[in-house]
C-alpha cells in the first residue's frame, strides 16, 4: 500500500486500515494467538483438569472436587505446601537482607565497579540447572568441599550429610537458592539506589544524621516502592521454583524437601495423574494472585511516590 | 521508560563520589572491601569448582590426602573429549541453540507487533490489554507444564523442536511486549506525528521511524529472551522424551546422571560448556542485560 494509492482512493478497506482499533488488532494478532493458545487455553485447561481424572493417554471425565478432597487428607501435600511456604519466607528474607547489601556495597566508590557489578551477575544469568549441578557435587555426602574445609579447620568431626537429612537438605536448598537470587536483587535494588540523589544525604548529614539515620530515613523510604516491586517478583519465582529441588533432591529424602511444583511434576507426569498434578498446580494460584495484587499496589505507590501521573 | 526516566533524574544525581571520601581507609577496607571479597568468592566459588573439577584426573577427583582438592596437578581434557565424542552432548548444544534462536526471533516479532500496537495505536482496550501483559508474565511455567504436556500432545508436536519452540514464547512474548512497550513509550511523538502528516501509514511508521529507534529495546529483549530460552528446564523435561531431542540442561541431567557412579569431571564439564554460550552472549552486553533486567522491574 503506497502513500499515494491511499491517498486517492477512500475505499472501505483504506476506511477501514485507517481506523484505530482495526490497525491496532491486526498488529495484537500474532501475540494474541500465541498467548491465547499456549498460555490462556492451557490456564483454563489446568483448571478443568484438577476437576478430572485425567491420566497420561486418556481422557478423564469429570469428578468434582474429589482431587481437592484426596489432597486435603494427603499428608505428602500438606508437607509441600509446608516447604513451599517456609522455603519461599526464608530464601526471600536471606536474598532481600543479603542483595540489600551488596547494593549498598556497589553503591560506593569503587575501583572497577562495573567489572564487579558484571561478575556479580553470573550466577543468574547461568542455567540453573546447570549451577544446581555444581551444587549438588559441593554437597556430595561424601567428597563435600565444604565438609573437606571445615574438617581442616577442625570444626567437624565428619562430613556433612547435606542432601540426606531432611534439616540439612532443607537448608542447602535455600541456600542455593539464595545463592542464585541474590544478583537479581542487588543488581536491582542498585539501579534504584542510583537514582537517590546524593544532594538529600549532604543535607541530612550537615544536620548531623548519622548513617543509620541516613539510611533508615533517606534510603529505605526512597527505596520502598522499587523494593516492593523486586521482592514481589523474587517471591513469586522462588514461590514456583521447580529445577533447584529437582535437582539437587527430587523432593527427597521421603519428600521432605518437595515443593507444591516438584509434587505436581511428580505426580503428573512420571507417576501419569495429569488430574491430581494439576489440582496442585491449581493450588498455588492463590498465593501466587496474592502475590500479584501486592506487586499491583506496590507499583501504583511508586508512581505516586515519583510524582508521575497515574 | 529508560530513557526517559534518565533524562528526568539526570539533574538530581550530581556528584557521583558522594560523601564517600569523609570515610577513612581502614574504615572502608572492614566497611565495604572485606564483604565486598566474601560475596565475590561465595558467588563466584561454584563457577570454579566446576571448571577445576572439569579438568581434573580421575584419580585426583575424590583423593584429597594426596592432593590439594583446590588445585589441579595434571589437568586433563578426557572429560570433555568423552563428552564431546561419546555423548550426544554436541546435538543437545544444537538443539538448545535452534530452539533458543527460533523462539526468541518468534517472539521478538510478535512482541513489536504487540507492544507499537498497545503504547501508540492506542486502539479502545489497549491499556486493560497492556495490564493482561503484564499478568501474563507472571504466570510460571509450573503451573503450565502438565496441560500444555495436554495440549502439544494433542497437536502432534510432543518430543519434536517445535513443542519448545511453540511453547517458550508463553513466556518470552509478555516480557519483550512489556519491555518494548518502555522503548517505544520513551521515542518521540512528534516523528511519528510529523510521518503521520506526510502521508505514511502504521506499517511505515513502524518499519522506518519506530524499528531504528528502538534497536537498544530490541537488543536487550533479545539478549534476555534467547538467555531464558537457553535456561529453560521444565517445558524441556516434560515435552521431551528422545535423547536426540533433548536440550543441554535436560541432557545432562537424565542422560549423564546414571546409577550410583557420577562421573563428576564430564558432568562438570557438560555444565561449564552449557553455561559458556549465555556468560560469552552476556559478557559482551552487560549493559543491554542489566538495563533489560531492571527496566522489567522499574516499569
Amino acid at each position: 500500500m503506497t502513500m499515494t494509492s491511499t491517498a486517492k482512493q477512500p475505499s472501505a478497506f483504506g476506511n477501514i486500515a485507517r481506523s484505530n482499533t482495526a490497525v491496532g488488532l491486526f498488529f495484537m494478532l500474532p501475540a494474541a494467538v500465541f498467548l491465547l493458545c499456549f498460555l490462556t487455553y492451557p490456564l483454563g485447561l489446568g483448571v478443568w483438569l484438577g476437576f478430572t481424572d485425567a491420566t497420561i493417554g486418556r481422557d478423564g471425565i469429570f469428578i468434582g472436587l474429589e482431587n481437592y478432597q484426596a489432597l486435603a487428607r494427603d499428608s505428602v501435600f500438606w508437607m509441600a505446601v509446608y516447604n513451599t511456604v517456609f522455603y519461599t519466607l526464608i530464601a526471600s528474607i536471606l536474598k532481600f537482607g543479603f542483595g540489600l547489601w551488596l547494593a549498598l556495597i556497589l553503591n560506593e566508590h569503587l575501583p572497577f565497579k562495573s567489572f564487579f557489578r558484571a561478575i556479580i551477575l553470573l550466577p543468574w544469568v547461568v542455567p540453573t540447572v546447570l549451577s544446581a549441578l555444581a551444587f549438588w557435587w559441593i554437597y556430595d555426602a561424601q567428597f563435600s568441599i565444604i565438609s573437606w574445609s571445615l574438617m581442616q579447620l577442625g570444626w567437624i568431626d565428619g562430613p556433612i550429610n547435606f542432601l540426606g537429612d531432611p534439616n540439612n537438605a532443607r537448608a542447602s536448598v535455600i541456600a542455593a537458592n539464595v545463592w542464585r537470587g541474590i544478583p537479581f536483587v542487588a543488581i536491582s535494588l542498585l539501579a534504584g539506589l542510583q537514582t537517590i540523589p546524593q544532594s538529600l544525604h549532604e543535607a541530612a548529614s550537615l544536620d548531623g544524621a548519622t548513617g543509620w539515620q541516613r539510611f533508615r530515613f533517606i534510603t529505605l523510604p526512597m527505596l520502598t516502592p522499587i523494593i516492593a516491586v523486586v521482592m514481589t517478583f523474587s517471591v513469586l519465582f522462588t514461590f514456583t521454583d521447580f529445577q533447584l529441588i529437582y535437582v539437587l533432591t527430587k523432593g527427597g529424602p521421603v519428600n521432605a524437601t518437595h515443593l507444591m511444583a516438584t509434587l505436581s511434576f511428580q505426580r503428573g507426569i512420571p507417576g501419569g495423574q495429569l488430574g491430581e498434578g494439576a489440582a496442585i498446580a491449581v493450588a498455588m494460584i492463590p498465593f501466587l494472585l496474592a502475590s500479584i495484587l501486592f506487586s499491583f499496589f506496590g507499583l501504583q505507590r511508586r508512581k505516586w511516590q515519583q510524582g508521575g501521573q497515574d | 521508560m529508560s530513557i526517559s526516566e534518565q533524562t528526568t533524574t539526570q539533574p538530581l544525581t550530581d556528584d557521583a563520589q558522594g560523601m564517600s571520601y569523609l570515610n577513612r581507609l581502614p574504615r572502608r577496607i572492614v566497611v565495604l572491601y572485606l564483604p565486598l571479597a566474601v560475596f565475590v568468592f561465595v558467588l563466584l566459588f561454584p563457577f570454579y569448582w566446576m571448571a577445576i573439577t572439569a579438568v581434573k584426573p580421575n584419580s585426583q577427583l575424590t583423593d584429597y590426602s594426596n592432593y590439594s582438592p583446590f588445585w589441579v596437578v595434571q589437568p586433563t581434557l578426557d572429560h570433555i573429549k568423552y563428552l564431546l565424542f561419546e555423548t550426544s552432548y554436541p546435538g543437545w548444544l544444537w538443539n538448545t541453540l535452534v530452539v533458543a534462536v527460533c523462539a526468541t526471533v518468534l517472539s521478538l516479532a510478535a512482541s513489536v507487533f504487540a507492544a507499537y500496537a498497545i503504547e501508540r495505536v492506542r486502539f479502545s482496550g489497549s491499556r486493560p490489554v497492556g495490564l493482561l501483559i503484564f499478568l501474563a508474565y507472571l504466570v510460571p511455567p509450573s503451573i503450565l507444564f502438565i496441560p500444555l504436556a495436554v495440549i502439544v500432545f494433542k497437536f502432534g508436536m510432543y518430543d519434536s523442536k517445535l513443542a519448545l519452540i511453540f511453547t517458550y514464547p508463553t513466556f518470552l512474548i509478555p516480557f519483550c511486549t512489556w519491555l518494548l512497550m518502555g522503548y517505544f513509550r520513551s521515542i518521540p511523538f512528534e516523528l511519528e506525528e510529523s510521518a503521520l502528516v506526510d502521508g505514511a501509514s502504521r506499517w511505515q511508521i513502524l518499519i522506518r521511524i519506530i524499528l531504528p529507534l528502538a534497536v537498544p529495546g530490541l537488543i536487550s529483549a533479545g539478549i534476555f529472551a534467547f538467555t531464558l530460552s537457553w535456561n529453560e528446564f521444565i517445558y524441556a523435561l516434560t515435552f521431551i522424551q528422545s535423547s536426540e531431542n533433548k536440550t543441554v540442561p535436560v541432557g545432562v541431567l537424565t542422560e549423564l546422571v546414571r546409577g550410583d557412579v557420577f562421573e563428576w569431571g564430564s558432568l562438570m564439564a557438560g555444565a561449564l560448556f552449557g553455561s559458556l554460550p549465555v556468560v560469552i552472549l552476556y559478557s559482551f552486553f552487560v549493559d543491554y542485560y542489566v538495563s533489560s533486567m531492571t527496566g522489567a522491574v522499574k516499569e
